[in-house]
């Protein structure tokens, strides 16, 4: 699976995750009330600043929201027609700084220092019977079942295929659905045999 | 939590993860508007898991999402979607998938069929779209009205998704009963 976190480290790799989180919570809560377009380009610029420091393979990551250009347009031109172009293009520049700044803490924060940093926040959990463990575990049954569908779908459709020579489609879902049910229930079985999820506090 | 829910929550997450890498359904629809198979994710999730389970499939997934992996529609993850002008549909799914899941055990005297499509049109459509609409109106300081209008060309789509959701259920209801965790004792 393809992966936003940049593999060369950069000086952002080195701060902490839990500071990284807590700084782009702060800035996300302080530009919320502001609309001033200079404000705005000025916080733009500055996370392309972020993303030059960070170097040539995190400026290319810009390139992940050209998808959204459709949408950002349809928006600043209802702005437009409602009211003011200006409050439209604020917008639109506080929605790009906040996606890319976002997306600098994704790309500089490996997803184990992720998954710690975030842990205290998981531990209220355990008070509806559900351990931060059990959690890490779901995380990693999750990921791991990602390919194994592909690989059922994928199977199914060249049946499929081998009978009719044509291809599947939506018709393979009903098949596809009953066989990953059947997959999970062995997987249930597996662990349980294996003493079931974790349901101790802690790692 | 039983093991075999645990697992269950984890194959929605993960089947809702595929939904959204996958190029696309060939649906036949015409005008080009890109429709992501992800919202049935959440529609799935609810019918067949039950309003708890399949609301906790859908935390798991943003929780994977927000751990940095790209299992969005397009490929887009990491913490820059919940910033994104569309945030209020990615919370939404996980109302969504809440309500379809209670409606569907509200109905567990009717068809499977019927109850599983007025289950996702309300839980995967209405609820989703106020969520949704809320959450552009809140990041674009656009008012509800225009929000709305900029989200109405994904309705077609998402009807059919419902239909296809329930046609699934129904499948899984003859040929795996038990599998349908909603309606379960």
């Amino acid at each position: 699976m393809i992966s936003l976190y940049l593999g060369e480290r950069t000086w952002a790799h080195a701060v902490p995750a839990g500071w990284k989180l807590l700084a782009l919570a702060l800035v996300s809560l302080l530009v919320t009330p502001f609309d001033s377009l200079p404000l705005m380009g000025g916080l733009l610029a500055a996370v392309l600043a972020l993303y030059v420091s960070l170097g040539r393979a995190a400026l290319r990551q810009v390139v992940l929201l050209r998808p959204m250009i459709p949408l950002l347009v349809l928006l600043v031109g209802l702005h437009w027609w409602t009211g003011s172009l200006a409050a439209g293009i604020a917008m639109a520049l506080r929605l790009l700084a906040m996606i890319l700044l976002a997306n600098a803490v994704t790309m500089t924060t490996r997803m184990d220092d992720m998954m710690d940093a975030v842990e205290p926040i998981l531990r209220p959990l355990a008070l509806f019977g559900l351990s931060p463990r059990a959690v890490a575990l779901m995380v990693a049954m999750m990921l791991r079942f990602v390919p194994l569908l592909f690989a059922l779908w994928e199977a199914l459709n060249e049946s499929w295929r081998a009978r009719t020579g044509r291809r599947g489609g939506w018709r393979l879902l009903a098949p596809f659905c009953i066989q990953t049910l059947r997959l999970s229930h062995h997987t249930a079985e597996a662990l349980a045999a294996r003493g079931g999820a974790p349901k101790g506090p802690r790692r | 939590m039983k093991d075999r829910a645990l697992v269950q929550i984890a194959l929605y997450a993960a089947i809702f993860a595929v939904l959204g890498l996958m190029p696309k359904f060939d649906l036949p629809i015409a005008g080009g508007v890109p429709i992501t198979a992800q919202s049935m994710g959440a529609m799935l999730a609810g019918v067949m898991l039950g309003a708890k389970r399949g609301a906790l499939s859908i935390l798991l997934v943003l929780f994977v999402v927000a751990l940095g992996a790209p299992i969005l529609a397009g490929g887009r993850g990491g913490l820059g979607v919940f910033f994104t002008p569309s945030a209020g549909f990615i919370f939404g799914w996980v109302a969504a998938a809440f309500v379809a899941g209670a409606l569907m055990s509200l109905l567990r005297a009717h068809a499977v069929f019927a109850s599983a499509l007025i289950a996702s049109v309300v839980g995967g459509i209405v609820v989703l779209y106020a969520f949704g609409i809320a959450g552009m109106a809140l990041k674009t300081d656009l008012s509800l009205v225009d929000a709305a209008k900029a989200c109405l060309i994904f309705i077609p789509g998402d009807t059919l998704k419902a239909v296809l959701t329930a046609l699934v259920a129904q499948t899984v209801a003859r040929g795996m009963p038990e599998a349908l965790l909603s309606r379960a004792r």
